[in-house]
């Protein structure tokens, strides 16, 4: 297989890139729910019109009402989302938790799928415990109690969490904190008992929550998977996720340095545009060779992911701190060569950077994973 | 099964029937490759059979068509067997500037009877060229050269210096950027092959702080360079004057090729062996090391995927014509950055000079030899400049 988008998936990029830019753009959604301080932080509306283009059940089978695509589609929805800063359910919701609910029973499936694809429904995950990434150690416990489980524990940095009708819950229903085995997926939905969300705005305007599970009962037709072997249906819900969030990442990384070249091209002093200055030409680049090697280890990963190639685990890892590097250069870079305006709030640049910091965050970092990829090594 | 599919289980079958067991081995000295030429000796046996089963094959040029010395592959097949030799690890069975150079400038500007001759001879491991562009006085300002040719009616008497002629000592033929028209810059040069055997060229060898001297001083002195060497074979490539198109096209490709050093699309994470090496000699990989280590591998394996993308998209005709020098310019700082890092695990072993085990020094002489990586063929500052000048289309580069 080629490593570039075949014709129908330049297709899906060329109808992903128009919808987001007419829909998904900055002041029609970031900054219109972020000014109006809304608690979930995105709108329902693109929501639905995103369910009509299809992107939300694009990863869902096509016997569960989805299309049945893979990552390498999604990513592309993902790098239009980046661009567009565009606040949406799709990561969560149709990359993470319905890749967990691939694992699920035709129970669960009938019950969730539906409203994803239909944009009804948005999902959360709830994997991580302490402030970083860190899924080996799991300390949220799910006790045995009649014919089902007893949540309890804490979860934080539950994108969306309070908002979601339903959470996919990473807890431990055997062994130590620290044991490969003996963990359980659990679909919480949102009317649990004894569930209770701290909803907190971030730095990048979208709301997470720290979720606290204080003795929540469920019945056995809530968990994904098999009891205590929910660890291979946890790595395929953040192998998915990481990919996606790398993905989404590119596009903000290309969205950050388009507008930062563009502004290089037009921004007079001394009497000459400045992106006459080698100094700036070359800075320029290096961020646009490593944009572009981002995303070429983006789309690699994707592929292995879709083949389910042996090494789409490391590719996966070596993608999403590659991107979060690269990321990371085009906000830095794009907020310094925009000079003063590049600190303003009026000006976009500056939420780029924002974005970039939670995604940089989100399911491990660049450190989370070169460490990753020196274990996966032998290293 | 397709008849990609197929395509990979013959070449899979042909490679193991074929590909001798030294020839699987890592590449330590530059004997371990053959390069050809008139005068050129094989290291050993199993470099000579291997050499000959790809020539026989098509397969020191798999790309190439075949009336041409190649095997006519396309690009998807050429990927596979490019897949395939690097899953065994096989060497190149010829290396040469002729394959990585001359022979696309050739495929693209030269006429049919420079294809047959030359591309064969090239393809057959039987001329080894060398590339005559950089002067004393013009190295990233190339198009500044002053070598210059008088024209003498059926031929050309040329005279001046070139610098920097890499292996030029060893070449048969050298292809040479000639200065024919002294008022006109950018359409004043013409692309001129030649023995050098011939009257009036000679050569200087110039050692390198690495301690070899695979690159010359190259003098011109009265030289007779015939504007034809048969029917259908001019002297020079493209047209008269034009030259620097055909230079200009042929840097794309070394470009392509340097870039590869970086990895392409081979496996090129390090942390592994450093581990294994530093195990050896006793010593603990330093969690700071470590950590450099796995940076530098995020990047490597990242760049293995921009490797095959790029080779992708340029088969296809999607690629932009100026990526070379992205790639060449990453490819090479990676490729310093690998041999930095392979200093540092190495310890004071690394430092070693002459000893033994370190069969000459190597560590040392291939870590300095990386730091001409960014230099040659077109230093890292000059593919910033044309990234931004040809991708970006910044204003004044
Ligand atoms: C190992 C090796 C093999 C080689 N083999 C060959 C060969 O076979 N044939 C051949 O013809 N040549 C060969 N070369 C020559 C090579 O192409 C030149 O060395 C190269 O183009 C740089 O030219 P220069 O050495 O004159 O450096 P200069 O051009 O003088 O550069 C000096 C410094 O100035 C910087 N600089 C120059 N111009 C600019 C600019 N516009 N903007 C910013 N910075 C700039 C450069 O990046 C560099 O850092 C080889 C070189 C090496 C090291």
């Amino acid at each position: 297989m080629p490593l570039y988008h075949s014709e129908d998936q330049a297709m899906l990029a060329d109808s992903a890139s128009g919808f987001m830019a007419d829909e998904g753009n900055i002041a029609k959604q970031l900054r219109h729910y972020r000014d109006g301080g809304c608690p979930d932080g995105f709108g329902h509306k693109l929501w639905h019109q995103m369910a009509e283009m299809g992107f939300t059940g694009m990863l869902v089978d096509e016997a569960d009402g989805g299309l049945g695509m893979g990552h390498v589609e999604a990513g592309i929805v993902l790098e239009e989302i980046g661009r567009n800063l565009t606040p949406s359910p799709f990561l969560t919701s149709s990359v993470l938790a319905a890749t967990a609910l691939k694992h699920g029973s035709n129970d669960l499936k009938g019950r969730y799928l539906p409203g994803l694809v239909s944009g009804e429904s948005v999902f959360a995950v709830a994997v991580d415990e302490t402030a970083k990434h860190r899924p080996s150690r799991i300390t949220t416990r799910a006790e045995k109690s009649g014919n089902g489980f007893k949540l309890t524990g804490a979860k934080s940095f539950v994108v969306q969490g309070a908002s979601a009708d339903m959470l996919v819950v990473a807890a431990r229903t055997s062994g130590a904190d620290d044991d490969e085995d003996g963990i359980t997926l659990f679909a919480v939905p949102k009317d649990a008992a004894n569930m209770s969300h701290d909803a907190v705005r971030l730095v990048d305007s979208s709301v997470a929550s720290h979720t606290k599970f204080d003795g929540v009962e469920l019945d056995g037709g809530a968990v994904i998977g098999d009891v205590d072997g929910g660890r291979e249906v946890l790595n395929a819900m953040l192998a998915a996720g990481r990919i996606g969030t790398a993905a989404e990442g590119v596009g903000v990384a290309r969205g950050a340095m388009d507008m930062t070249i563009d502004y290089i091209k037009q921004r007079k002093q001394f009497g000459q545009v400045i992106g006459e200055f080698q100094a700036l030409q070359h800075r320029a680049s290096h961020l646009y060779s490593e944009v572009e090697i981002a995303r070429a280890v983006t789309i690699k990963a994707q592929q292995l992911l879709d083949e389910g190639a042996e090494s789409a685990d490391l590719m996966t890892s070596v993608a999403k701190a590659k991107v979060a590097k690269a990321a990371g250069l085009a906000v830095k870079e794009g907020v310094q060569m925009h000079g003063g305006i590049g600190m303003t709030d009026e000006y976009d640049i500056g939420l780029y950077m924002k974005r970039d910091r939670a995604l940089q965050e989100f399911l491990g970092d660049a450190y989370f994973h070169a460490n990753r990829v020196a274990d996966m090594s032998g290293y | 099964m397709s008849d990609l599919e197929n395509f990979r289980l013959e070449t899979r079958e042909w490679l193991e029937a074929n590909c001798p067991a030294e020839m699987r081995k890592p590449v330590r000295d530059d004997d371990d490759v053959y390069w050809g030429g008139r005068r050129a000796t094989f290291k050993n046996d199993a470099q000579k059979a291997w050499f000959e089963a790809c020539r026989d094959k098509g397969y020191t040029v798999p790309a190439w068509p075949k009336a041409y010395g190649g095997a006519g592959l396309s690009a998807p097949e050429a990927k596979i067997l490019r897949q395939e030799m690097a899953a065994i690890g096989a060497r190149p069975p010829l290396s040469s500037f002729g394959i990585w150079m001359l022979g696309p400038a050739l495929l693209k500007f030269g006429t049919e009877g420079q294809k047959q001759r030359f591309l064969n001879e090239i393809a057959r491991g039987e001329i080894r060229w060398c590339q005559g562009y950089s002067e004393p006085g013009s190295g990233s300002d190339l198009v500044s050269m002053q070598t210059f040719g008088e024209d003498k009616g059926d031929h050309w008497q040329v005279n001046g210096q070139k610098i920097w002629t890499s292996y030029a000592d060893h070449a048969d033929w050298i292809f040479c950027l000639v200065r024919t028209d002294k008022d006109n810059k950018y359409k004043g040069i013409t692309f001129m092959l030649f023995d050098m055997a011939g009257a009036g060229v000679s050569t200087k060898p110039i050692l390198l702080i690495s301690g070899n001297s695979p690159f010359c001083e190259t003098f011109f002195d009265d030289v007779k360079v015939p504007k034809s060497y048969g029917e259908d074979c001019p002297g020079f490539v493209g047209e008269i004057n034009r030259g620097w198109d055909v230079a200009k096209y042929l840097l794309g490709h070394e470009r392509e090729m340097i870039s590869g050093m970086g990895g392409g699309e081979r496996t090129a994470a390090i942390g592994t062996a450093m581990k294994r090496h530093s195990a050896k000699t006793g010593d603990d990989l330093d969690p700071m090391l470590r950590t450099e280590l796995a940076m530098f591998d995020v990047d490597a394996l990242a760049f293995t995927a921009m490797a095959e993308k790029f080779m992708d998209e340029m088969k296809s005709g999607k690629g932009h014509p100026a990526q070379p020098n992205m790639m060449k310019y990453v490819g090479t700082e990676l490729n310093k950055r690998r041999h930095e890092l392979m200093m540092s695990v190495g310890g004071s072993r690394s430092l070693e000079w002459e000893s033994e085990e370190t069969r000459g020094g190597a560590p040392s002489r291939d870590w300095l030899r990386t730091k001409a990586n960014s230099i040659e063929g077109g230093t890292s500052e000059v593919m910033l400049n044309v990234i931004s000048k040809r991708i970006l289309e910044l204003p004044g580069a």
